[in-house]
């Protein structure tokens, strides 16, 4: 069937900030959208909040509105765009509910739009659990047994029918948020409160427990012809009850008989039908008892997923792509196969390879949080790996993980685990079993310990219900470990070697199981003539010729890489998405290929994270999709330059993650382009740093450092309290504290960190009340800087600059200031000789501007401030470090902004019950947004409406703050008053306002008596909620108030700056609204337009 | 054991046995389907062939004695990277490495299948030989220009059954994943069919949509089978050249003229193109696997497919009494041919799956459909 001819102009909605359960995934598939919509022609209309995204880059759409996700928002951009038709499918679960939004509130209807992809029918019957249970019965296909329930009172009656383990999962959550599993009456009572309160529409179903069932996902696709595809299947090495998006997978399912298989395939195919998704793909769950083979439907998600994404990029199928396509009418036998060109899309990709995702969690950055895997997804990240066998492919995923020993499964001869696994050898058997049988982060290190203690398989099997060929593969490598270990890196014979390389062993993990260093392992290696030789993911298990250099590395005979005599650029990723480093470095790396492809450079990406961008194959001319280890790199490296043709790599965009190979890379003789690894050094090393500002006459917050809890306090005691504490060479603000006395620094020496020469911890005098700064720069060989942008942040130094919100242009710091910045920065980066990006933060306090930090690399603001400006400054850093100027590149001046931009934050604490919601020195924030306005008051709305924050027009605002907050709460307090809202206060603030004129209602802390202010939360009686971390003090209730209000969706404000951009923002939506404005609009305003 | 696989072209792997010791000789062939090795080692089209799955790990799920597809297992050998040593499923009755022992066929892993299915794929599939133990490459590669070429050469008699039968469903009964197939409420039908390799998935089909199935050998003579008054005739899938098959070619040109209802498969389909006057001709290195897309002309909807044949029909040697109804999207071959005057049809890939997809599998109701239209 040929494309429709009525379509002329399709609205994409992006899914919003990164999140736990949505995360980058969406952006190489919506980017992969738009690409396909404008390449047939269509006038494609983007709306995303998500600044750091490649998707909301100016040309990827037509109009580009980077505006919160909320029906009111998307209804004035439908008004002002009249699109004929919206794409929901590419968005996540966002777009599907704000589709759903838009349907139900007759705006689809009011303005003649259509949505393609998905209808509203199949949307719900796929996302409603009852109507889909409900569909599902119809048609014969199994389903648990479950019960829908509004009430607690229904939900006690539920219980006896179904019977525990009962898994409760509200309705219209992401990625299961609220959900869980309850083994009795307590979990069941507070699982199942807090999933009503959670479910937008109060709404949970209780749910029979397949806990330990095979888990099975199909990624599938149909047209409107009703041809149907497997693109891939998946299946889960964790069995049910945890999260696919927790669960280690692997693809192609493995242990499943042709028949079982494709008896799921046909009841997708039927599921697909019913649900009536008659365009795109879908992902649909599934669970098989493994005792004798009974089939369950878990879900369906009628669009592209994390999964799909995966399922791309372990087949090479491009499923939003064609999902695109075919929501335009075409049909898969129309549309050809890019890597063979010869064949079409419509059949199913066979693979002669095996892949194996694993996730990666950030816990470590909230210790009170529950590290127990359950139906509620928990990770941040995940790397995916390849490898000709299970056992290659797991063992690369782990070195691709970045957990420094973590990546060790093995106990270190000798015996004792990293600290990641916090298993440690001396464990006892019963911790083993306990972390064996109830799903954690940290089980796979466990499993590990069990087979290297002997247990016996069917033991573990009993314990994990993890299916016995994967522990098999488990047990194949710890035997393969203790034959190594047996005979020692001398007396390994070459067909040992060869047996651990194939099994995917790390010359670094086999180094250290065996106590020699890595780089005697790669010489023994080296010595029998063993290296990886590159295959090739082709969709056609080599039926037919590639045409597309997407490889993996693996010990096998033929090497298919070929590479070119071109002159190549290496680009090293960022490795998986993780709290500190996460799309934003994707984002620039994505935009050195671009930039250098576009200039006849040869561009090859390595990187080892499915969600990205940076790993579609056409984002590079070649893609090596491998692990980012020294080992790794350097062998793909030297592979490349077998072809002839210069080979030079770019580490300043990736984050930490390259910069920590930079300098080995440089000494194994490898050119690297930009600033050199030995600025990088000195802007890292603070004892260099200091001495260079010193001689800038720069000023810097006192610092020392400190190898031992002695010499912390003979720095404490030269500098004085309160200090910043930190490790040195750290993205995030890893394990970064703020400390008010002795007693607290012994505590953080002791505990927090292991002090080392080589690893000193880092000490500085904390700069109170102080003005935060973000600058960005891009510097070239001949010295000239430019400036891309001065953001201020709005909470004050001491909450990370990743977590705390900032605008451009500066809107309270002084003229003369931003000047000095200016100069600062110029300054700095000519001293570090920096080509290319540049990010430093400031802090002003007292008229005094100090430097907190210096990066001479890509930064977490890069993206946002691109947006702002206009001008691509990542492409522009690229060509520079090439050896173009910044004059050659038209860029003379310092850029501008035309209007406000405000970037704001997004936080996981909902999914972390128990977890405090302040911020501090160390970075918690997933993602973000930005909101663009004409003045900062509905910037400052706008990107709090982006974030989920939804600021109350009047009502009552309760105030609580520490002694050290009060004088400055009054002004704020004032002008809440004076914009109507009622104040209510705990005794001691309200007393504090009154004494200065301001009546305050008090209302009692939770430990005074009731109602407290957290039944006054619960009864809506409070709209906005003001309470600062009580700094030295703490009262052990503010933190139950904080998390009540999120619960509640009241929004909290802990900073006291944060409070008065808010009233600003009130200020603003109640006087001038919120208008809607595309990217290109704002572009075109700017007079001088730079062109990259 | 470490083992050898030796090719005409000179080129030869080290790996390690896998099955059972011994040598053994055949055309090496590859195969992309991600599942269904037990199927692949019992289907008798397979015969004189040494058959390399594409997919690296093989064994996992072990063996099932519901799954096989004739008698015994019928390559000539197999190869395999990565051989599971465990079976993990609950259908599983034992390990493949015992199953190919038990059966007495050599079989050789950890070889790089990737690069062999390349050299396939671009010189075309070729003779080989796999020996275990210390062997000589180059006599081994002797012995593989040694071998008889598969054209030309009759593999259907060593197939074939040795004298006629009536299906029993008990011999490998219908299993519990297969399509519902809509049964009849009217007598059974009754079908004759020519085994020249026949799985017995068909058979499983057939009787699902209720006929009776009575089979004859490969030689038995047409009138044979039209004596007993049948509601239908079928031609089974089997191995090698259709082209030596005169007392099969002349047997279907009978059954064409009987003005029966009559429907082939594979080997099946080639013999019928034979017969209505068409050639054949040998593929490069033919369709194997079970991701093959195929379009029915008519509705110009796509199937995916589960094929295994060596040989293709030509379509420009078809008469104009015969139409072209379904054609492979990778390579545009014909996969499916129907008579426009006499009751006859056919198509060459696998509408019975075991091991692919079952989306072909309206072809065994349309045959119904045709013979009730008679019956
Ligand atoms: N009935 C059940 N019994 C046991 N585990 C379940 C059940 N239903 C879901 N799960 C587990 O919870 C996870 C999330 O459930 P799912 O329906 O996929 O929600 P989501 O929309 O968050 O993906 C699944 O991946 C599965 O591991
Ligand atoms: N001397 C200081 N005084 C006040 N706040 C500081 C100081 N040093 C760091 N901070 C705060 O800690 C945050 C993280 O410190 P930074 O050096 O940026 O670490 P990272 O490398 O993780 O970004 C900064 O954004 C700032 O808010
Ligand atoms: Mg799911
Ligand atoms: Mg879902």
């Amino acid at each position: 069937m040929p494309k429709r001819t009525d379509l002329k102009r399709i609205l994409v909605i992006g899914s919003g900030p990164i999140v736990i359960g949505q995360a980058c995934e969406f952006d190489y598939s919506g980017t992969q959208a738009c690409k396909a919509l404008k390449a047939e022609g269509l006038e494609v209309v983007l709306v995303n909040s998500n600044p750091a995204t490649i998707m909301t880059d100016p040309e990827i759409a037509d109009r580009t509105y980077v505006e919160p996700l909320t029906s009111e928002i998307l209804e004035s951009i439908i008004a002002r765009e009249k699109p004929d038709a919206i794409l929901p499918t590419v968005g996540g679960q966002t777009a599907l509910n704000l589709a759903v939004q838009l349907g139900e509130l007759g705006i689809l209807k009011k303005y003649r739009v259509e949505l393609i992809g998905a209808s509203l029918d199949a949307i719900k019957i796929a996302e409603d659990r009852l109507l889909f249970r409900d569909a599902m019965t119809e048609i014969g296909i199994a389903t648990p047994n479950s019960r829908y329930v509004k009430s607690m009172t229904e939900a006690f009656d539920a219980i006896e029918p179904i019977g525990f383990p009962i898994i409760i999962r509200p309705s219209f959550t992401l990625g299961g948020v609220g959900g869980g599993i309850a083994y009795n009456i307590e979990e069941f009572r507070e699982i199942a409160q807090r999933g009503l309160s959670l479910s937008p529409v109060h709404e949970v179903l209780l749910e029979e427990s397949v806990i330990g069932w095979k888990e099975f996902e199909l990624e599938v696709m149909r047209d409107r012809a009703d041809n149907f595809v497997v693109i891939c299947s998946i299946e889960n090495v964790d069995p049910m009850g945890v999260h696919t998006g927790d669960s280690i997978t692997v693809a192609p399912a493995l242990t499943l008989t042709d028949r079982e298989y494709q008896r799921m395939r046909d009841i997708a195919r039927r599921i697909i039908r019913r649900v009536g998704v008659e365009t795109g793909g879908s992902n649909i769950q599934f669970a098989i008892n493994p005792d004798d083979g009974r089939i369950v439907v878990i879900e369906m998600n009628p669009r592209v997923s994390r999964s799909s994404a995966l399922a791309s990029k372990a087949t090479g199928f491009p499923i939003a792509k064609i999902a695109a396509k075919l929501a335009l009418g075409y049909t898969l036998d129309e549309i050809p196969n890019d890597i063979t060109r010869l064949t079409p899309a419509s059949f199913e990709p066979t693979i002669d390879y095996i892949v194996v995702k694993v996730p990666r969690w950030a816990f470590e950055k909230f210790p009170r949080a529950d590290r127990t895997l359950t139906t509620q997804m928990k990770s941040v990240g995940e790397v995916m790996a390849i490898g000709r066998t299970f056992k290659e492919a797991f063992m690369k995923a782990f070195r691709s993980l970045e957990l420094g020993r973590g990546n060790m499964l093995f106990a270190k001869s000798g015996g004792r685990i990293n600290a990641t696994a916090n298993v440690e050898a001396e464990d006892d058997d019963s911790a083993l079993q306990r972390s064996l049988a109830v799903p954690n982060d940290q089980r796979i290190w466990s499993l590990f310990r069990a087979f290297e203690r002997g247990w016996a398989l069917e033991e573990i099997h009993r314990l994990t219900k993890i299916d016995r060929w994967f522990l098999t593969q488990f047990q194949q490598l710890v035997e393969l470990r203790t034959q190594a270990m047996l005979v020692g890196l001398r007396g390994i014979s070459p067909d040992l070697m060869r047996s651990l390389k194939r099994a995917g062993f790390g010359d670094w993990q086999i180094g250290s199981m065996l106590g020699a260093d890595e780089e005697a392992v790669r010489a023994a290696r080296v010595e029998q003539g063993l290296k990886p030789a590159y295959k090739r993911i082709d969709t056609c298990a080599a039926e037919f010729e590639s045409f597309t250099p997407y490889l993996y590395g693996t010990y096998e005979k033929e090497c298919e890489a070929d590479p070119t005599p071109r002159q190549k650029v290496v680009i090293l990723g960022s490795g998986p998405n993780r709290i500190g480093q996460g799309i934003e470095f994707d984002y620039c790396c994505v935009h050195a290929a671009f930039a250098l492809r576009e200039d006849g450079f040869e561009t090859v990406m390595i990187n080892c994270n499915p969600e990205t961008v940076s790993t579609d194959y056409d984002t590079v001319d070649r893609l090596y999709f491998e692990p980012l280890s020294f080992e790794d790199v350097a062998a793909i490296i030297a592979r490349e330059q077998e072809g002839g043709g210069d080979v030079s790599i770019v580490v300043q965009y990736g984050g930490q993650t390259p910069l920590n190979l930079a300098l080995p890379l440089q000494r194994a003789g490898i050119r690297i382009l930009g600033t050199s690894p030995d600025s990088i050094d000195l802007a890292e090393d603070r004892e260099r740093f200091s001495k260079l500002l010193w001689d800038l006459g720069i000023p810097q917050a006192p610092s020392g450092t400190a190898t031992s809890p002695e010499e912390a306090r003979e720095v404490a005691l030269k500098i004085g309290f309160p200090l910043v504490v930190r490790p040195s060479y750290v993205l995030g603000g890893r394990a970064m504290a703020i400390v008010y006395d002795m007693a607290a620094l012994d505590r953080y020496m002791m505990t927090a960190v292991q002090a080392s020469p080589e690893r000193p911890v880092l000490i500085d005098k904390f700069l109170e009340d102080a003005v935060e700064l973000d600058v960005d720069a891009v510097a070239d060989a001949t010295g000239a800087v430019v400036i891309g942008g001065i953001m201020e942040h709005i909470e004050e130094a001491g909450i990370h600059s990743g977590d705390s919100s900032c605008v451009v242009p500066p809107y309270r710091v002084a003229a003369r200031h931003v000047e000095q910045i200016r100069d600062y920065t110029r300054r700095i980066a000519r001293a570090l000789n920096v080509i290319g990006l540049m990010n430093t933060q400031f802090a002003i306090k007292e008229d005094t501007i100090y430097v907190l930090e210096v990066n001479p690399r890509a930064s977490r603001t890069v993206p946002y401030l691109s947006k702002a400006t206009g001008v691509p400054l990542a492409k522009v850093a690229a060509r520079v470090m090439v050896g173009r100027t910044l004059a050659q590149l038209g860029l003379t001046e310092d850029l501008q902004v035309s209007g406000v931009f405000v970037k704001t934050p997004v936080f996981p604490f909902v999914r972390f019950p128990g977890v405090d919601t302040i911020l501090g020195p160390e970075m918690k924030s997933t993602g973000e947004v930005m909101g663009g306005a004409q003045t900062f008051g509905s910037a400052f709305a706008k990107a709090q409406l982006a974030a989920g924050v939804k600021l109350p027009s009047h009502g009552a605002v309760f105030i609580s703050v520490s002694n050290h907050d009060k004088p400055a709460v009054v002004q704020i307090a004032r002008d809440l008053k004076g914009l109507g809202f009622e104040l209510v206060a705990t005794r001691g603030t309200a007393n504090f306002l009154r004494a200065h004129g301001i009546d305050a209602e008090i209302v009692f802390k939770v430990n005074e008596g009731r109602p407290h202010v957290g039944d006054e939360i619960l009864n809506h009686r409070i709209q906005l909620v003001i309470n600062t971390p009580l700094g030295r003090e703490s009262f052990f209730d503010d933190k139950f108030v904080r998390r009540t209000a999120m619960m509640q969706q009241v929004p909290c404000i802990t900073t006291l700056t944060g409070a008065a951009a808010a009233v600003y923002a009130i200020r603003a939506l109640n006087t001038e609204g919120l208008t809607v404005r595309s990217l290109q609009e704002y572009h075109a305003d700017l007079a001088l337009s730079h062109k990259p | 054991m470490k083992a050898i696989l030796a090719l005409e072209n000179g080129i030869w792997y080290e790996g390690e046995a896998a099955g059972a010791p011994g040598q053994t000789g055949g055309e090496v062939v590859f195969n992309t389907s991600m599942t269904g090795y037990q199927e692949i080692l019992t289907d008798p089209s397979y015969a004189g062939q040494i058959v390399t799955m594409t997919a690296p790990e093989v064994g996992n799920y072990g063996v099932a004695n519901a799954d096989p597809e004739s008698r015994g297992t019928q390559v000539a050998g197999f190869i395999v990277r990565e051989e599971s040593a465990i079976a993990s499923n609950w259908r599983s009755q034992g390990t493949l490495r015992d199953y190919l022992v038990a059966n007495n066929i050599v079989a050789i892993s950890g070889i790089d299948t990737r690069a062999l299915t390349r050299v396939l794929r671009s010189a075309g599939v070729m003779r080989g030989v796999i020996a275990t133990g210390d062997a000589d490459p180059s006599a081994l590669i002797d012995r593989a220009q040694a071998l008889p070429s598969m054209e030309g050469s009759d593999l259907v008699l060593g197939v074939t059954c040795e004298r006629a039968f009536d299906w029993e469903p008990a011999t490998s009964p219908q299993d519990e994943f297969a399509p519902t197939a809509v049964r009849r409420k009217r007598r059974n039908l009754r079908i004759a069919a020519y085994d020249y390799g026949m799985k017995w998935n068909i058979l499983r089909r057939f009787n699902a949509y209720g006929c009776d199935v009575r089979v004859f050998p490969a030689t038995a003579p047409a009138s044979e089978l039209l004596t007993a008054g049948p509601d239908g005739v079928f031609l089974s899938n089997g191995p090698g050249d259709p082209a030596v098959l005169s007392y099969a070619i002349s047997s279907a040109t009978h059954l064409i003229d009987a003005d029966v209802p009559v429907f082939g498969i594979c080997l099946g389909h080639q013999i019928l193109s034979l017969a209505m006057g068409g050639d054949t001709y040998k593929l490069k290195f033919g369709h194997r696997g079970a991701n093959h897309p195929v379009k029915e002309l008519e509705t110009g909807k796509v199937e995916i497919t589960s094929q295994n044949h060596g040989f293709a029909v030509d379509p420009d040697s078809l008469p104009k009494d015969v139409k072209i109804t379904h054609l492979n999207l990778y390579d545009g071959t014909v996969e499916g041919l129907r008579h426009t005057k006499q009751p006859v049809f056919c198509v060459q890939y696998h509408p019975e799956a075991a091991p692919g997809p079952h989306d072909a599998d309206y072809l065994f109701n349309q045959f119904v459909e045709e013979m009730e239209r008679r019956a």
